[in-house]
């Protein structure tokens, strides 16, 4: 561990989804986001989690959920990796589609992606790593809209 | 926090006050038991109102639709009332916002049941 990289080891438990949500705000609130931002932050690493422990480890006591923050010089990157078959993302349903909206699951990659600015799924045998990125403030992401 | 219900009867609507978080967990159980025995005892129209409720996740959405769509199969109504911003917001950017019917006057939407 660097000073601006923590990881965590988490059970495969719901215990784990609510520290992996806590963690995330608290180390997006010291990163200087705004409270909007931390709270979209939270959700995403939240949804992560939930797959993870869930749909990647199925609350397997033998897996683990490996949850890891790091600040680079423009970014706040969240990484969770699971001990799963592996996230197969062409076969999630677009939860936005009229036959969709009504079903009871399937959001949460999708919100995952609409609260991080990049979403990097990469799945395995041996699980799945989810990367999520978000701009830290005055970086590229305005640099984006000042272009625009 | 732990979500919390509390119930209450306004002219024939039953209106479930909910505070807190319904998330994956608890929170979801509370509100499917909760609902599941409305609809036991005959009372199909509901009012969910999410004033004190701070926070959802996708698996509280899910529940939200469930709730919804059970209702509905049985011939009853569930309408939400006093979305916070935080949950209006995710019910815009997964379209939910027009599935559901959304009242933010109480008495208004008690009336609009009959």
């Amino acid at each position: 561990m660097t000073a601006n990289r923590v990881s965590y080891t988490l059970d495969s438990t719901l215990e784990t989804v609510d520290s992996a949500e806590q963690a995330a705000s608290r180390i997006a609130a010291e990163t200087g986001f705004e409270d909007d931002e931390i709270t979209r932050i939270a959700m995403a690493v939240r949804e992560a989690a939930v797959n993870a422990v869930l749909h990647g480890n199925a609350y397997d006591p033998q897996k683990k959920v490996k949850l890891e923050f790091e600040i680079t010089g423009n970014d706040l990157v969240i990484t969770i990796c699971d001990q799963g078959k592996g996230l197969d993302e062409s076969k999630i349903p677009d939860p936005l589609a009229p036959e969709n909206l009504l079903k009871t699951s399937g959001r949460g990659i999708f919100l995952i992606r609409s609260f991080m600015d990049e979403v990097h799924i990469r799945p395995s045998q041996t699980g799945t790593e989810i990367k999520l990125v978000k701009h830290v403030r005055g970086t590229s992401a305005d640099a984006k809209e000042a272009s625009q | 926090m732990s979500m919390k219900i509390s119930s209450r009867q306004v002219d024939g609507v039953t209106v479930l006050d909910c505070s807190g978080r319904i998330t994956l967990g608890e929170g979801s159980v509370i509100l499917r038991d909760t609902v599941a025995q409305l609809l036991s005892s005959g009372q199909k129209k509901i009012l969910l109102n999410l004033g004190d409720v701070n926070y959802i996740d996708s698996s509280g959405i899910g529940e939200l639709v469930s709730a919804f769509t059970t209702v509905r199969k049985q011939g009853g109504e569930l309408k939400l009332l006093n979305l916070t911003k935080k949950v209006h917001d995710l019910l815009q950017i997964t379209k939910l916002y027009t599935v559901f019917d959304v009242k933010d006057d109480e008495a208004a939407a008690v009336k609009s049941f009959n």
